[in-house]
């Protein structure tokens, strides 16, 4: 250290007060919670995943055999005449658990990853609340759901069209959709599948808060959204269907009816508050008073 | 506000009052009072395991106390959270920071939480630990001197008018350390207060004018230093014609206490009336002086006696004992 040089410009403040300092606002935290983001390896794992889903899915229906019709799915009978549903049809699969298990990655690590390394005891030493770290990383979290829901939508579209061309789609209540407004559609769907995404967010938060570990906090999300996923299936259990946030996960194919089924999406607006705003308040009021002992 | 600026020039930097922290198996600080007054550069010493890691996770709001409070300038870190950290800077135990970032975006991230100028600072910063060279690698790859370099820089950033650091000179070369010592009393030049965590006791003796001692959570001594040493009792050294017949004539002389050859001469502990009865009894005696020197217990002898309760000497330790942290009042006293 150059202590010892030559008349150095001094290091107290002049007039020796910091109140003259601006308090740093809390989308300035977030916004250095994105870019550590950025820097991070397993960040790309998650987008990846959203990434690849789509990809593999459109080679597999190219690889398949297409007969003329297919039960079950209205827009699998459609896949090979319209572009547009691929996104729609990967948003049902990938919907159910491997979006969740990308978004997982970074929510169940985002405070965690400040426990391995030692570094909340650097930021809480700043001039932020603690309040504010924990409301930046719970928005860096949101974020990056946000984005790895929508790459992997703008991947499965781009995908599609360019397989299928940009045609006309039929919805599920059987009418048909001109192609502008099917994307439109499709954007709004996958806006709506955000809703239950946050509750998932919560959960990983929450255990990411309590666990101080990520790798538990990411399978301990994956295994509450995978007991979730399995009561229905268990007799007796089924009453509780309605009331699960794994259900949610399709609530936005209200949005592919005409008339436009708005029941099923604000309905999973307040079941998935129900799951997120107890945990965010818990996670919150934990991160608020913990001891901060360890690094 | 005003109010709180008013309380911001008066109280004491740091101000602890029967802080407590307890763990499952251990009670890791035991009823604590601190007392780190403006311009300080304040010694916090103690065994491994006295509880200054944890005292200074208190007064930085890291952890909750069990009981007690502290406050920096007036102001509670438990209530006031990051207000309470205004004007303070430092680390705990080993500085931590984001191994997949550079240094320099490290501290870009710091300033952008520390608000103001803190970001224009950061070339100074590293200038001044001397890692301006290394500020693009990522810290993942530092050693760990260099990541102690990095928290000071780290800590400098915000313009403290207290710094709390705790054993900043753990892993530092000898350049680093001479460059830490330095750097301290330079800090101190400018006026800023420092509360330093610190083994390393002759670095202690010479940086700071006051100090507290913990042992097993609990205060055993916090004060002037010069005061600390004054009670350790004034000892004496002395060479003689003949040390033999010395010796003989020390034993005689009342006041004279813990008379001793050793590998130097002669030692003894006397006050300084007996010391003038004793230089002629040896001039009587036939025996010629060849040096009588006073001299101060170092602080690391306090220390052990203070913390190693069975010390060798037992009048020196009665006497430290019938002062403890009440001489916390008293004022620092400059002797030479
Ligand atoms: N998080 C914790 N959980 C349980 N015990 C703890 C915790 N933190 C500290 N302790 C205990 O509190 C006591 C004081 O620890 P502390 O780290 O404050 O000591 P120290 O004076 O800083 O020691 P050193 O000189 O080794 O740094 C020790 O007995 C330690 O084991
Ligand atoms: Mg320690």
């Amino acid at each position: 250290m150059s202590a010892a040089a030559a008349s150095p410009p001094a290091i107290a403040a002049p007039g020796g007060i910091a109140s003259a300092l601006r308090r740093p606002g809390t989308l300035t935290i977030w916004r250095w919670e994105l870019r550590k983001l950025i820097a991070q390896k397993r960040t790309y794992l998650g987008l990846a995943i959203g990434m690849v889903f789509p990809l593999l899915f459109v080679v597999a229906q190219h690889l398949r055999h297409h007969h003329g019709h297919e039960g079950g799915n209205i827009f699998f009978a459609q896949i090979t005449q319209s572009g547009l549903a691929t996104p729609v049809l990967t948003l049902i699969f990938e919907g159910a658990f491997f979006l969740p298990l990308a978004v997982v990655l970074v929510a169940g690590d985002i405070v965690a990853t400040e426990d391995g390394n030692g570094t909340l005891k650097t930021i809480l030493t700043r001039s932020v609340d603690r309040g504010q770290v924990f409301a930046a990383k719970t928005l860096a979290a949101l974020t990056y759901a946000a984005v790895v829901v929508f790459v992997s939508a703008i991947v499965a579209t781009i995908a599609g069209v360019a397989s299928w061309g940009f045609n006309h789609v039929t919805t599920f209540s059987g009418s048909v959709v001109p192609p502008g407004e099917a994307l439109l559609l499709v954007l709004a769907a996958n806006a709506c599948y955000l809703i239950p995404i946050a509750a998932v967010v919560s959960i990983g938060v929450l255990l990411s808060t309590v666990t101080h570990n990520s790798a538990a906090a990411v399978v301990g999300t994956l295994a509450v959204t995978l007991v979730l996923a399995l009561i229905p299936v268990i007799p007796g259990l089924e009453g509780a269907k309605p009331y699960l946030l794994t259900t949610e996960y399709n609530s936005w194919q209200g949005l592919l009816r005409t008339p436009t089924d708005w029941g099923p999406i604000l309905h999973s607006l307040w079941v998935c508050a129900l799951y997120a705003v107890p945990c965010l308040a818990g996670a919150y009021l934990v991160f608020l008073r913990r001891d901060v002992a360890g690094g | 506000m005003t109010e709180d600026a008013v309380s911001g020039e008066q109280a004491p930097p740091v101000r602890a009052r029967g802080l407590v922290k307890r763990y499952d198996e251990v009670l890791a600080v035991d009823h604590v009072d601190l007392n780190v007054r403006a311009g300080d550069v304040y010694g916090f010493l103690g065994p491994n395991g006295a509880g200054k890691t944890t005292t200074l996770r208190m007064a930085l709001g890291l952890i909750t106390p069990s009981e007690g409070s502290v406050e920096l300038f007036g102001r509670d870190p438990l209530r006031q959270g990051a207000r309470a950290l205004e004007g303070v800077a430092g680390f705990v135990e080993a500085p931590r920071f984001y191994p997949y970032l550079s240094a320099r975006k490290n501290l870009e991230l710091l300033a952008a939480l520390d608000g103001g100028g803190a970001r224009e600072r950061i070339g100074e910063v590293l200038e001044i630990v001397e890692l301006t060279p290394r500020a693009a690698h990522r810290v993942g790859g530092y050693s760990h001197g260099m990541k102690q370099r990095l928290g000071i820089a780290a800590a400098l950033l915000r313009r403290p008018r207290l710094l709390i650091l705790d054993e900043p000179a753990t892993g530092l070369d000898p350049g680093g350390m001479r460059d830490m010592r330095l750097l301290i009393r330079r800090l101190a030049g400018e006026g800023i207060t420092v509360l330093l965590s610190s083994h390393q006791l002759p670095e202690v003796q010479e940086l700071c004018d006051r100090v507290a001692i913990v042992d097993s959570g609990r205060v055993v001594y916090e004060g002037a230093l010069a005061d600390l040493r004054r009670q350790g009792g004034a000892g004496y050294r002395l060479r003689t014609t003949d040390d033999t017949r010395a010796l003989g004539v020390l034993g005689e002389q009342t006041g004279i206490e813990h008379a001793a050859a050793g590998e130097h001469g002669l030692g003894f502990q006397a006050e300084e009336p007996a010391v003038g009865a004793l230089s002629l009894a040896l001039a009587h005696a036939g025996v010629g002086i060849l040096a009588l020197t006073p001299e101060l217990a170092t602080l690391e002898d306090l220390f052990f006696r203070l913390t190693e309760g069975d010390a060798a000497d037992g009048s020196a330790d009665g006497s430290l004992d019938a002062t403890p942290a009440q001489t916390a009042a008293r004022d620092a006293v400059q002797v030479g």
